[in-house]
């Protein structure tokens, strides 16, 4: 998605002088394409991610519309009150892109692992808040929401090979895909581990379920139609995230079940407990938090069981 | 709702056109809403206001609140908040009406300014934001070929946070010469004097070590603000800062350099004293 990201950034930039990328010294491989092309228009900021969205709110101010770069932890947490006190407070077309997000850093260790990003930013009225599922995904909600008059925060994944089948790169603000129908169960997958969700379904066919899944990349505006459209086809659901199920995709669909009364069951998959030094793979840390293929067939299969329809 | 008008406010400096720009008047206005609102902040609204009438009188240029083109005047140290109400009431930007909602319910002038007042372009308060954003506004400038200005008016206690010193390197590095930051070196802060909570010596080699070109200016001298000011290249080389030397509590003997000013609103007796002392007429 980083690729697709920054692609898609010197196309729009292209056509509007108005946008500017500043990474925290991040971005190798990544962002030199568009510091070739608009040298005038790209700025290293430094180590520095508190200055950084400070003069990006600066900027923004002054009429451009920043897109500032980091991974998902340093891009959220480490400026976090400058983002509330800078575009969100000033309602500013700032645009934090976070990569990396869940477990995509796996082996660089826990201080580098993005499970907090989408619940701390949830919570931020008027903060435009995106997880795409795929880099196809990523271009169109870029697309889609380069210009809007508030702030943004895109939570990113690294890659740009995977692809969500049955995703076909949709996205609209405020709305969820459904990519992959069923009657049995039904999965909520938000970020990069949404590919996951998509595979556990198909293994679940084979064992005689039926599961549909759901990819919800915009978390606020929250889809909520369509989660309520959906929900209430389900007497069990899952929400599938990188993420502690804590504040992001869990809590946003437990939020809605609750507030509309559904009677849907909900299980959270996500991080549920606090790092324990081990660095990993993306895949053996997806795979040890619950995350992984195999862990939602289980998972999936043993919430069918215990709920009674 | 906000209460009514107390009767220790002189109708006559209520209903008069506004008076002229300078720092009593500004200490006038401060201590008249201080008491009128009941709250605090006072020693640090009294200890800017020589730096705020030299801007605002005669250092920024800035016909309209809305122009994209004018200078930009950010007021990093929040607090000092009703030094800036003042400035801009006596400046015509904003109404005596407006004004004499300062800390009502529903006032856009609350303690610290907020960027939905005309004039104010960023709302401020918790300390560290004022010189990032500054060096965003004076970095677009640059890039919009603007010969508009960005002052930034920190305090002290405020060069302990890092991200300021992250934006020093930033302008720096990019010599935003259009960049004027203006240090309140008045001594104290929350809960006593820099010199023993952190201290910081050689503050103009700091700030001189980091890039700046630095100068000391007696912070209640207004003609030498202005001059020092007016000798500043802001258009090339690197960004400026003043460390202004002030006196916390500025021109009221009782208030000057003692921290509870920082917080406590005056007695009625405080308050005559006060206002006599601000405006000569003992």
């Amino acid at each position: 998605m980083r690729g697709a990201f920054a692609t898609a950034l010197i196309e729009l930039a292209a056509a509007d002088p108005r946008i500017l990328l500043l990474t925290g010294d991040l971005g190798f491989m990544v962002l030199e394409p568009f510091a070739e092309r608009f040298p005038e228009r790209f700025f290293n900021a430094g180590v520095a991610e508190q200055n950084m969205i400070g003069l990006a709110t600066g900027l923004a101010r002054s009429g451009f519309i920043p897109f500032v770069y980091s991974i998902a932890t340093f891009a959220s947490m480490r400026p976090y009150e400058f983002i509330r006190n800078g575009p969100i407070l000033h309602r500013l077309p700032v645009r934090i892109v976070g990569v990396g997000a869940g477990f995509e850093y796996g082996h660089a260790g826990p201080s580098h692992h993005g499970l907090e990003d989408i619940g701390i930013m949830r919570v931020q009225p008027g903060l435009t808040l995106i997880a795409p599922a795929d880099h196809r995904q990523t271009r169109t909600a870029l697309q889609k929401t380069w210009d809007l008059p508030g702030p943004i925060y895109l939570s990113l994944g690294k890659d740009d090979r995977t692809i969500v089948p049955g995703l076909d790169g949709r996205f609209e603000l405020g709305r969820a895909d459904l990519v992959h129908d069923g009657t049995d169960v039904l999965m909520l997958a938000t970020g990069a581990i949404a590919s996951e969700a998509v595979a556990a379904a198909d293994a679940l066919a084979r064992h005689g379920v039926a599961c549909a899944v759901m990819v919800v990349a915009s978390l606020n505006p929250a889809p909520t139609d369509d989660l309520l459209g959906v929900l209430e086809r389900f007497s069990v659901a899952l929400t599938v995230e990188a993420h502690y199920v804590v504040g992001g995709l869990g809590s946003l669909v437990s939020e809605t079940i609750a507030e509309h009364g559904l009677r849907c069951r909900l299980v959270r998959c996500g991080a549920r407990t606090a790092p324990d030094g081990r660095s990993g793979s993306n895949a053996a840390l997806s795979r040890a938090h619950g995350l992984s293929r195999d862990a939602l067939v289980r998972t999936v299969l043993a919430a069918l069981a215990t709920v009674t329809v | 709702m906000r209460p009514g008008p107390q009767t220790t406010l002189a109708p006559e400096t209520r209903t008069d056109p506004a008076p002229a720009l300078s720092a009593r008047a500004i200490r006038r206005i401060v201590l008249e809403q201080a008491k009128r609102a009941n709250v605090g902040h006072i020693g640090s609204a009294l200890c800017v206001a020589d730096i705020l009438a030299a801007l605002y009188g005669s250092i920024l240029r800035m016909a309209h609140p809305a122009d994209p083109k004018r200078d930009c005047f950010i007021l990093s140290k929040g607090h000092a908040a009703l030094a800036l109400y003042a400035a801009l009431f006596l400046k015509g930007w904003l109404s005596r009406e407006a004004l004499d909602t300062y800390c009502a319910d529903a006032s856009l002038l609350g303690v610290h300014p907020d960027h939905a007042l005309p004039g104010v372009d960023f709302s401020t308060g918790s300390l560290g934001h004022g010189l990032p954003m500054g060096a965003g506004v004076a970095l677009g400038a640059r890039l919009q070929r603007s010969s508009r200005r960005i002052f930034v008016l920190v305090s002290d206690a405020e060069c302990n946070e890092g991200s300021l010193w992250e934006a020093v390197m930033f302008a720096a590095h990019h010599r935003l010469a259009n960049l004027v930051a203006i240090v309140d070196l008045n001594g104290q802060q929350a809960l006593g004097r820099t010199d023993a909570i952190l201290a910081l010596p050689g503050l103009e080699g700091r700030w001189q070590a980091f890039g700046w070109d630095a100068h000391v200016v007696d912070g209640h001298d207004g003609a030498a603000i202005e001059r020092t000011i007016a000798g500043l290249d802001t258009r090339s080389g690197p960004p400026h800062v003043l460390i202004a030397r002030t006196v916390f509590g500025k021109g009221v003997s009782f208030m000057e350099r003692r921290l509870e000013w920082h917080y406590l609103p005056m007695s009625e007796a405080q308050y005559r004293q006060a206002l006599a002392e601000v405006c000569g007429n003992r």
